[in-house]
């Protein structure tokens, strides 16, 4: 931050300090040295001062000395010869009779972050930690961690680390939170605090005297503990079972993470613990303040992945107020088509509604956009309700609604009819690429049923001159080609006039008109709780998207084949994020990472060639999708999608990532009768290698004969 | 765990700046500023940066905004986002407790009792203590005021009643008044109990009530240097969950109830009184939510007409009712409307001249401002739009109609504070006072 005149400040206060008139009125003395603290919270430097403030240290006034210790702690890296002259009065504090002097000097001695200062600390330390008064030993247990930063190189001193682990059973209870804390960040290397059974059972039965925050924390500690019996399980279960229902969040959520993954054998037990947290998250989602009611939205998206008719009885609650931020809203919309069903899919619409016309014009594009997902389950409900917005004639609805138009026909094909009604006349009211994109493709697609499509493909070609995006003007060439070839008298003269206009060519790929079997997709597979446990009570789930629902669909403007439509299924492709590359590499260096999104899939699905096509003789497992799903990625393969365990045809799309080449596969069982008919696996590979393709194929068969073993 | 936390105003001067782990450096701030004002809006709790800069990779910042200034958090672990969201709002709080209100001139003014309260709560980035009680042991500082205190500033009176047995009324502006202040011997015996409901309700175009939840909470805002316990008698016949019922007739109902650690409830079951040793300060004593099962009529009704009238212009008749009883008022009512996106000019007529109107044509919405409402009266406006291009679709795009307002010494429960008893009896006159007050968290009427 600029701050002028910078130095004359500097000045005038070395003059005022060091002036003994000022020194011997303590109230004058006092008022320069908030002068020095505000001057250097507002980013000035004033360590120029550092000597006249270590005298000042030397006084009775407690407000003073805590001032001046902060100054020191910011400063002690810059001026370390100074700071030894401060030391002789830290030390002497260290022995003063009053323990808030005693907790204080130490604290502070501690926090002057400089080399050699452990030399002067650390006999200090070792007398706090048998101090009588609790306020002393809690500085002093963390003084061991900061020690132990200071001096990384030297060994873990034994003597402390078992000093401290006795002194987890101190009678004050913040005394015992920071023994753990402090084992945490001196072990670290050696992965922590080591909870084991008597320590976990210590903890258990000293929670009660806890505060909150002491409580969530030891709970988070707990996390690492496994219990030896089923019998010990269920007694911890029972004794956390009252802070499930805890008002205070914090505790909430540290307890409920803590019952997840201890009963992460036991799923009945976990779909309890989340009904009876389910209260308490609710009024976390409906808290005062808003940061909260965020973090807990967030959560409860997650707990949704897995359990979606968990809160399908309280969508009211996620309905939108009308002062929240628009971060809060956005995730409200979300979570409320997550938890759409039968029961309240009118009214969840009608709310959904009235976003719609909301003056933000990202919440309404949300808001369509969310429809146009309820869509895929409810379509008739929703397309009435768009085609509704249609007529308000708004720039920016009209645009929205034409995009959700277009995923809706690529996921419900019986939906196409009433839709090809629907968008006659739109676009008048069009002015964005991403809108006239999606009109374009409905029109080269679906242009033999609507009536005005040349007409509307005329104007655009009459226009072509003013149009700035290369995205709609591709687009427009695949749509007038499309229909050229299913209305050829109509469109033959200005397709003449368009290829005449665009005599650079361009390469343009016929796609399908839609895809039902990828529609599987959508009856998106409940995710197994400990797919999100981990990252449960973390600052992960507030992070990631946050700017709509869904991520505009845009896989259309980058590439060449437009005849492929973004998949926006944003939310089956957040399930890949948990995989992080870190994880071990797999039998023949195959690997998860980089995450492909369903849309990527897609698109190099419809471009590649077919580099194999096997029948692999034996049935699909019978075991649940979800075995499959985790069996494979035990060898690092990603399943994208599959089709539900008794649906047939069933399907599975899987990849992964080997030797620099990426692997895209299918696995199809196409009759009725498993026994009579093998899978059959389609393979695409980009770039081609077959000794890889050998060994994938290898690998995958496998996986699938140990399933059936397994099963049969 | 916490590694740097910091206050900053809205202009990204810096308040207040404590590291408490040496992990980065004062630049962070800046960082992070950048990151929460580089769009407009409020940006989510949660923000991560320094992908960029190499010395905050990695680096969480997590932030809460109150009283118009940026409390702000920066972490290189991953903790608990509700422990840290928590914290933070624990730290306002004590500010408020402290400084008498939240604002960036108190803040500057207390710098160095905010200093103070940080050392005290945190050290090497964990949370120690918040607990009024220790805190008060430990903070010398004196309490810096902006302006001398009087309990009874005109300005504000009648804003929230006071049901014990003095017949004074309490001034809401009582509570904002810093905890320190009772080291002097002005004041310093007065104990505060409130409670506080949130209101959100969804009403549909064809009158019908389609959500209405309320969130109610019980706190004590204490003075008193020392009390060993105090008795809250609430209604006796308060049932708690749905299949519960107390009582004859009208019974207050809860479908949820949370109560603060600190909290007794050995009499709670049978004659609904908590036992609590209130600490100096603010504290929730008892949290309680209703869900979708009103039991009065919502306090507001409108009944909208919308008509096109010749031309381009629009008219909107709107007739609100207050259903509260006639002795209760509602106060700063205000009415929100959207209103079609080309509207250029609005004309009014409003029944009486302390009622305003405007349009507001950032948000394209109509306002109309209503200090005072009586219980039982009806208010009636008219509004006229020039709207040109005005469509039939247009008036789609009217509504839903949002209000705001508050409802002194009314719950919308029921609840009721039956009585307030210290024991031990405190010496002199310890004054008492019962404040209840409904807001509009969210009150919604579709048209």
């Amino acid at each position: 931050m600029p701050y002028f005149g910078s130095e004359e400040t500097v000045k005038e206060l070395k003059r005022a300090l060091s002036n003994p008139n000022i020194q011997s009125d303590r109230l004058r003395y006092r008022n320069y040295i908030f002068r020095v603290i505000r001057s250097m919270t507002q980013g000035l430097d004033v360590s120029a001062l550092f000597m006249e403030m270590v005298k000042a240290s030397a006084t009775v006034d407690i407000v003073q000395k805590k001032l001046v210790y902060l100054y020191m702690c910011t400063y002690a890296s810059l001026k370390p010869d100074l700071v030894l002259l401060a030391i002789n009065t830290l030390r002497k504090d260290c022995a003063d009779p009053n323990p808030m002097v005693r907790g204080l000097a130490l604290r502070n001695m501690c926090n002057l972050r400089m080399p050699g200062i452990t030399e002067y600390i650390q006999q200090p330390i070792m007398t706090g930690l048998r101090d009588k008064a609790p306020y002393v030993r809690r500085v002093a247990v963390l003084g061991c961690a900061k020690m132990q930063r200071l001096q990384t190189l030297t060994e873990i001193d034994a003597t402390i680390v078992n000093e401290l682990y006795g002194m987890l059973r101190d009678p004050d209870p913040v005394v015992m939170v920071n023994c753990l804390r402090a084992l945490e960040e001196i072990l670290q290397a050696e992965g922590g605090v080591v909870i084991n059974k008597p320590i976990a059972h210590h903890l258990l039965n000293r929670l009660k005297d806890l505060d909150s925050w002491a409580q969530s924390e030891v709970l988070t500690f707990l996390l690492r503990y496994r219990p030896r019996s089923e019998d010990e399980l269920f007694d911890i279960l029972s004794l956390l079972d009252g802070f499930l229902q805890s008002g205070h969040t914090p505790v909430l959520a540290a307890t409920l993470r803590l019952f997840l993954q201890l009963a992460a054998e036991h799923p009945a037990v976990q779909v309890d613990a989340l009904v009876r947290a389910r209260g308490p998250l609710l009024n976390a989602c409906g808290a005062q303040s808003r940061e909260l009611r965020f973090a807990g939205l967030c959560h409860v998206q997650k707990i949704l992945k897995s359990q979606p008719g968990q809160y399908g009885a309280h969508y009211k609650r996620f309905f939108c107020s009308y002062s929240e931020p628009s971060y809060i809203k956005f995730r409200k919309i979300e979570i409320l088509v997550e938890l759409v069903n039968d029961e309240n899919v009118g009214l969840v619409l009608e709310e959904l509604r009235g976003y719609c016309t909301d003056v933000s014009l990202e919440l309404a594009q949300a808001a369509i956009a969310a429809i146009g997902r309820i869509g895929r389950m409810y379509s008739e409900k929703c397309l009435d309700i768009l085609t509704g917005l249609l007529g308000l004639k708004q720039e920016h609805i009209t645009s929205a609604v034409v995009q959700t138009f277009r995923d809706l026909t690529w996921h419900c094909p019986q939906s196409t009819v009433l839709v090809c009604r629907a968008v006659e006349g739109c676009e008048e009211t069009i002015q964005d690429a991403e809108g006239k994109q999606a009109l374009l493709w409905l029109l080269g697609v679906h242009g033999g049923k609507i009536n005005s499509a040349p007409y509307v493909l005329e104007g655009y070609i009459n226009g072509l001159k003013s149009e700035m995006s290369s995205a709609v003007k591709v687009e427009l060439l695949t749509a007038a080609v499309q229909l050229f070839l299913v209305r050829p008298a109509e469109m033959q003269d200005m397709l003449g006039r368009l290829l005449q206009y665009c005599i650079e060519t361009r390469r343009v790929i016929q796609g399908p008109e839609s895809d039902p079997s990828m529609g599987v997709i959508i009856g998106r597979p409940e995710e197994p709780v400990s797919n999100w446990v981990s990252t449960f009570n973390t600052l992960t789930p507030l992070c990631g998207r946050v700017t709509s629902p869904e991520p505009t669909t845009s896989g259309c403007t980058n590439h060449t084949t437009q005849n492929v439509v973004a998949d926006p299924l944003a939310g089956t492709s957040e399930e890949t994020e948990v995989y992080t590359p870190e994880d071990k590499q797999g039998v023949i260096g195959m690997s998860l990472g980089p995450t492909l999104l369903h849309e990527d899939f897609e698109r190099l699905w419809l471009e590649l060639k077919l580099s194999l096509r096997e029948n692999l003789g034996f049935p699909g497992p019978r075991s649940s999708p979800e075995t499959l799903q985790a069996a494979l990625q035990l060898v690092k393969m990603q399943t994208l999608a599959f089709s539900r365990a008794d649906t047939l045809p069933w399907k599975a799309y899987i990849y992964t990532h080997c030797s620099g080449t990426l692997v895209l596969a299918e696995l199809l069982q196409p009759t009725a009768e498993p026994e009579s008919d093998g899978m059959v696996l389609s393979i695409k590979q980009k770039p081609e290698d077959r000794q890889v393709l050998q060994e994938f194929v290898a690998v995958l068969k496998t996986v699938l004969q140990t399933l059936i073993k397994g099963t049969s | 765990m916490i590694s740097q936390v910091f206050i900053l105003t809205t202009s990204g001067d810096h308040l207040i700046y404590k590291d408490f782990r040496g992990e980065a450096g004062v630049d962070a701030i800046r960082t992070f500023y950048e990151a929460v004002t580089a769009l407009s809006g409020d940006q989510p709790p949660v923000v991560m940066v320094g992908l960029g800069v190499q010395s905050h990779k990695g680096m969480h910042f997590v932030h809460v905004k109150q009283g118009g200034l940026y409390w702000a958090a920066s972490t290189k672990s991953n903790p608990s986002p509700f422990t840290v969201i928590e914290f933070l709002n624990r730290l306002a709080a004590l500010t408020k407790d402290y400084c008498g209100s939240l604002s960036e001139k108190s803040v500057r003014m207390n710098f160095a009792l905010i200093y103070e309260l940080l050392d005290e709560m945190v050290d090497y980035g964990y949370i120690q203590t918040t607990s009024t009680d220790m805190l008060k042991n430990f903070i010398q500082t004196e309490t810096m005021s902006s302006k001398p205190f009087s309990l009874f500033e005109l300005g504000n009176v009648g804003l929230f009643g006071a049901e014990t047995q003095q017949s004074k009324v309490a001034p809401s502006a009582a509570t904002s008044r810093p905890l320190m202040f009772t080291r002097g011997d002005q004041g310093g015996n007065e104990i505060f109990v409130d409670v506080i409901e949130r209101l959100s309700v969804i009403i549909g175009s064809n009158g019908v009530v389609m959500k209405a939840d309320i969130e109610g909470e019980i706190r004590v805002k204490c003075y008193l240097p020392g009390c060993s316990e105090m008795r809250i008698g609430l209604n006796e016949e308060l049932s708690i969950g749905k299949s519960q019922l107390r009582g004859y007739g009208m019974a207050v109902r809860m479908d949820e109830c949370s109560f603060h650690q600190a909290v007794k409830l050995d009499e709670f079951d049978a004659y609904r009184i908590l036992k609590i040793c209130p600490s100096q300060g603010e504290q929730t004593v008892m949290q309680y939510q209703l869900c979708d099962d009103l039991p009065c009529a919502p306090p507001f009704r409108l009944f909208p007409t919308v008509e096109r009238d010749i031309g381009n212009r629009l008219l909107i008749y709107l007739k609100l009712r207050c259903d509260l009883s006639p002795k209760s008022v509602a106060l700063n009512v205000s009415v929100t409307l959207p209103i079609p996106k080309g509207s250029v000019s609005l004309s009014q007529e409003l029944s009486s001249p302390d009622q305003s109107a405007e349009l507001q044509s950032k948000n394209k919405a109509l306002q109309w401002d209503i200090p005072r409402f009586p219980g039982g009266a009806q208010l009636s406006a008219l509004f006229k739009l020039e709207v040109p291009g005005l469509s039939s679709a247009s008036l789609q795009e009217v509504g839903p109609v949002s209000l705001c307002f508050e409802l002194p010494k009314h719950t919308c429960t029921g609840l009721q504070v039956r009585f307030l008893r210290l024991t031990p009896t405190q010496p002199g006159s310890s004054q008492r006072w019962v404040r209840y007050v409904t807001h509009s968290d969210s009150y919604t009427i579709r048209i």
